[in-house]
């Protein structure tokens, strides 16, 4: 029993059918894998949250946590799993001890007895242990939710979007956390938008609109975007991206921070050189044009694009 | 039980750090029972009279002065004529015209009887019914004054009649607190026990706590439990509260034993927290509950039978004050405070009420499993 998820075709709908939030999807999450769920807000990634934690019962398909089913062994996952939301979601009008020593409580044990699986992140938070969880900052109120979702030694940690609107300092923190505790065994699967995070995890898996578009390291998944990937940047950035856009050998382009990636559809000197004549004959100057690493995120706008494009097939 | 037991501490620590919740709690019945009893009166006075005596004479002016000494009435004003006092009536600074026709002493004297008109403003319909029917009263004793003055003791032949004289049992003096703070009472346990259970759930919920709290291992009846039992404690302090309010206020004892009262707020608070408990399984946010919570305290507030005797409503809203759990909690309560009602006096009421409380909470619970 080395996985400590596994999802057999789970499918989850809203409102009665009507709305899709997670489409047929099957994977597996190794015992002490940093796993991440990448997509878009809407993806399914709290769904496939809840659906774990056994807050949500899946329409067809099975899936387990640590070998329990996530229908019928409900019980027995809940002791074994620590979860995080995506909100902040402790007791504000308790104070920062408080709220730790309610939820070991819960679970039947006492901060004394795992304090060792905490010290790290709590002593950040111990001069601050007298405050209401309230009136902590946003770093602080994350890594006192991660307290409380550690306090009982989980084997396995769900974390939903846990640095959405936390600096990037504490979310640099946040994530040597995560790598600290990975190394103590724990399985844990968290979910982020930000696509730099990527990197970071062992594996990811790349969602929208339900389905996984892409599963696999973050390397391979870099490895895997097929063609040449080329930066440009002008001194006139939004004259660039029309012209761009009007050149016929484009595949895909799009701004990229300050630059705009795109691709071509025949690669070589050849159609490099034709394709800046064509920008110069336009009038873009300044031009800096180079070949780049894609990076997570233009391998998921890749996928986004060539999915919007099947679907325009389908409909012909 | 040990989980039980911490879950019981958090919600107590959070209670105590509420301070709304705190202040509700103590303020409310304090100026409730205070103010609300003494401010909404059934006792109707000052009702205004403008007096149109056209007459002028010595009875005219025995009648005016009878009416006026009663102590229900204020003088607006003697007018010239009808026109006049009906304006006062327009400009709302009187309620009731009387109108003494001209010729009233001569015609009592030749023809044996009079008549007098009254007119009264009937936008406020419990002033005009109280005013007209005091004034009705009135002018029946003032005729009976005359007739004993006219008559000639030695022609009057022996009259058969009968005369009504009624005791007031239970409330001798008709006392309106009497009436009124236990009913109040019941209403303040209501809002307790019903409105801050729910809001109090829809918080968590609305706030997400309640998610954190559903992926640990606490069971669900526990966690419900560890809801109720603080609430139904406040609800048993704020009745206590209201008690000692009662006595020292109004200086109202219950004739009745005192254990039996609470013995039927146990159960009753177990229903109306049951009540609450649904509420919140209905309810995403607070707003949502005390919309709800809102409607339902209404009809509790006009059907309960605390302002308007349940017997005197029709068929179909006799009904509907038998499925409200505050109905049988204000007949209860005066039952054993006002008349000392025993418990096998109570016993149909005090098992309706854990019916409902059984049903309720049931309910609840089915639903809160369903949703989450």
């Amino acid at each position: 029993m080395s996985a400590a998820i596994t999802l057999d075709h789970i499918t989850k709908t809203y409102n009665k059918g009507a709305t899709m939030a997670v489409d047929d999807i099957s994977f597996a999450v190794e015992k002490g894998e940093l796993f991440g769920l990448i997509g878009p807000d809407g993806a399914g990634k709290t769904t496939i949250f809840r659906l774990l934690t056994t807050l949500l019962l899946p329409d067809k398909g099975t899936g387990t946590v640590v070998g329990n089913d996530i229908v019928k062994d409900y019980h027995k996952i809940r002791g074994i799993v620590g979860y995080m939301p995506g909100r902040f979601s402790l007791y504000q009008d308790l104070t920062v001890e408080e709220n730790l020593k309610f939820f070991a409580t819960v679970f039947g044990t006492t901060i004394e007895e795992n304090y060792d699986q905490i010290k790290d992140i709590y002593g950040m938070l111990e001069p601050f242990k007298n405050r209401r969880a309230g009136k902590l900052s946003g770093g602080m109120k994350q890594k006192l939710a991660l307290c409380c979702a550690l306090i009982h030694k989980p084997e396995v940690l769900f974390l939903d979007e846990p640095t959405t609107g936390v600096d990037v300092v504490s979310r640099k923190e946040f994530w040597e956390m995560l790598k600290r505790l990975k190394a103590q065994g724990i399985t844990i699967m968290v979910s982020t938008s930000y696509m730099d995070e990527a990197t970071l995890c062992d594996r990811i898996a790349l969602m929208i609109e339900g389905k996984i578009l892409s599963m696999d390291t973050p390397a391979n998944v870099i490895k895997a975007y097929p063609e040449k990937l080329y930066a440009i940047k002008s001194s006139n950035m939004h004259g660039l991206l029309k012209d761009v856009r009007a050149n016929e050998d484009i595949l895909t382009c799009y701004a990229a921070g300050e630059y705009i990636h795109l691709s071509l559809k025949h690669e070589g000197k050849e159609s490099e050189a034709q394709l800046l004549n064509f920008l110069q004959e336009r009038g873009d100057t300044d031009l800096i044009f180079k070949e780049t690493i894609p990076t997570v995120e233009d391998c998921f706008i890749r996928l986004l694009g060539n999915k919007d494009g099947n679907k325009e097939g389908n409909r012909n | 039980m040990r989980t039980l037991k911490f879950l019981l501490q958090k919600e107590f620590r959070q209670i105590f750090r509420n301070k709304n919740i705190l202040r509700m709690m103590f303020m409310t019945p304090i100026i409730q029972l205070i103010i609300l009893p003494q401010a909404a009166n059934y006792t109707i006075r000052n009702i205004n009279i403008a007096v149109v005596d056209l007459d002028r004479s010595t009875y005219s002016q025995k009648f005016v002065n009878k009416v006026l000494s009663s102590g229900y009435f204020k003088l607006a004003a003697f007018s010239q004529s009808y026109d006049k006092a009906y304006q006062l009536i327009e400009s709302d600074k009187a309620d009731i015209i009387i109108e003494i026709p001209q010729g009233f002493e001569s015609k009592l004297n030749t023809e044996q009887s009079q008549t007098v008109s009254l007119s009264v403003d009937a936008i406020n319909g419990v002033k005009a019914a109280v005013g007209s029917g005091y004034l009705t009263n009135i002018i029946q004793d003032f005729n009976g004054q005359i007739r004993l003055d006219w008559m000639q003791p030695s022609k009057m032949s022996p009259m058969p009649t009968i005369d009504v004289e009624s005791s007031n049992w239970y409330n001798p003096n008709l006392s309106y607190y009497l009436f009124m703070v236990p009913g109040i009472l019941v209403l303040l346990v209501t809002l307790i026990g019903g409105n801050m259970t729910s809001q109090n759930i829809v918080i968590e919920k609305e706030k997400g706590t309640i998610e954190q709290i559903n992926v640990t291992p606490v069971k669900k009846y526990l966690f419900i439990l560890g809801k109720l039992i603080p609430f139904w404690v406040l609800g048993v302090i704020v009745f206590t509260l209201g008690l000692v309010i009662a006595w020292a206020v109004y200086g109202i004892i219950p004739l009745g034993s005192i254990a039996l009262l609470y013995l039927f707020v146990s159960v009753y608070l177990i229903a109306i927290m049951g009540f609450g408990l649904l509420i919140s399984t209905y309810s995403e946010t607070p707003m949502q509950a005390n919309s709800l919570t809102f409607f339902f305290m209404q009809i509790f507030n006009m059907m309960g039978g605390l302002y308007t005797p349940i017997d005197s409503m029709p068929g179909w809203a006799k009904v509907i004050t038998e499925v409200i759990p505050i109905s049988y909690f204000i007949q209860v309560m005066r039952m054993i405070v006002i008349k000392g009602s025993h418990f096998h006096d109570i016993l149909p009421h005090i098992l309706i009420v854990l019916l409902m409380g059984i049903v309720l909470n049931t309910w609840a619970v089915l639903n809160y499993r369903k949703t989450t």
